[in-house]
């Protein structure tokens, strides 16, 4: 299960559906072994592409050593699709490399109705899981 | 006299858990050849040889302390003690 700020959820929302029809992409970093997302932390999309994302190198170091410096790891990893479900793809699947991050999926593919669902990806086994809403007034949707 | 190279969480099985280990050499090549001598597996994770030139797999993100190797001539690149190298896996992913 993910439980996460409603606040966090819409900012990850607003940045599908400004990156559309390019795929958004990003991560929520928390506290090192606490499952909970705090830090939203907007990536950009090296690929800016509808159909492939991936994060900008430099801009990677750059944050997981911010996380690493502050005792965080990444929470969360998200990203949109823009023309199909909000499920894990082949590639998705192939490239997860964070066992211990939930993977959430948006789809951007309808203006008026969104899909939001988070899994797991560990061993290239997907699970889905609940998304849960917390309130928590610690989270911070600022970015970054 | 060492080169520090820092592994992420995926790789560790292959350094007993250790998010940090030592190596040698003076091209990235020969260091991924050094590690692989005390922790086997990890050069295939690295390295692709599948071609005629083996390069480094190319949704793991390789740095020389603060830029990214492909910029600096990859396998090739010239890596001297007190450097670090560190190694993340690529986020990445699509539609398909």
């Amino acid at each position: 299960m993910l439980t996460l700020p409603g606040a966090l959820r819409a900012a990850i929302i607003e940045h599908a559906r400004a990156d559309h029809p390019d795929e958004a992409c990003g991560v929520i970093a928390g506290p090192a072994g606490s499952d909970r997302p705090r830090r939203f932390i907007p990536m950009t999309n090296a690929e800016r592409s509808p159909t492939f994302y991936r994060f900008d190198s430099i801009e990677q170091l750059r944050v997981w050593r911010e996380m690493d410096d502050a005792g965080e790891e990444p929470v969360v990893i998200y990203h949109s699709h823009t023309a199909t479900e909000a499920y894990p793809s082949r590639t998705d699947i192939s490239y997860a490399s964070e066992p211990g991050a939930h993977y959430v999926l948006v789809s951007t593919r309808d203006p008026h109705a969104v899909e939001f669902r988070s899994f797991r990806i560990v061993d290239a086994v997907v699970t889905e899981e609940e998304v849960r809403a917390a309130d928590d007034d610690l989270a911070d949707a600022a970015p970054e | 006299m060492a080169i520090e190279v820092r592994i992420p969480t995926i790789l560790r099985n292959y350094t007993g858990g250790a998010k940090s280990v030592e190596g040698s050499g003076d091209t990235l090549a020969s260091l991924i050849a050094d590690l692989e001598s005390r922790h086997s597996g990890l050069q295939e994770r690295l390295v692709d040889d599948s071609g005629e030139t083996a390069g480094l797999r190319r949704f793991v993100n390789v740095y020389l302390n603060d830029e990214d190797v492909r910029f600096l001539g990859g396998l090739g690149a010239p890596v001297k003690d007190g450097d670090t190298v560190t190694v993340l896996p690529a986020v990445a992913g699509g539609s398909r």
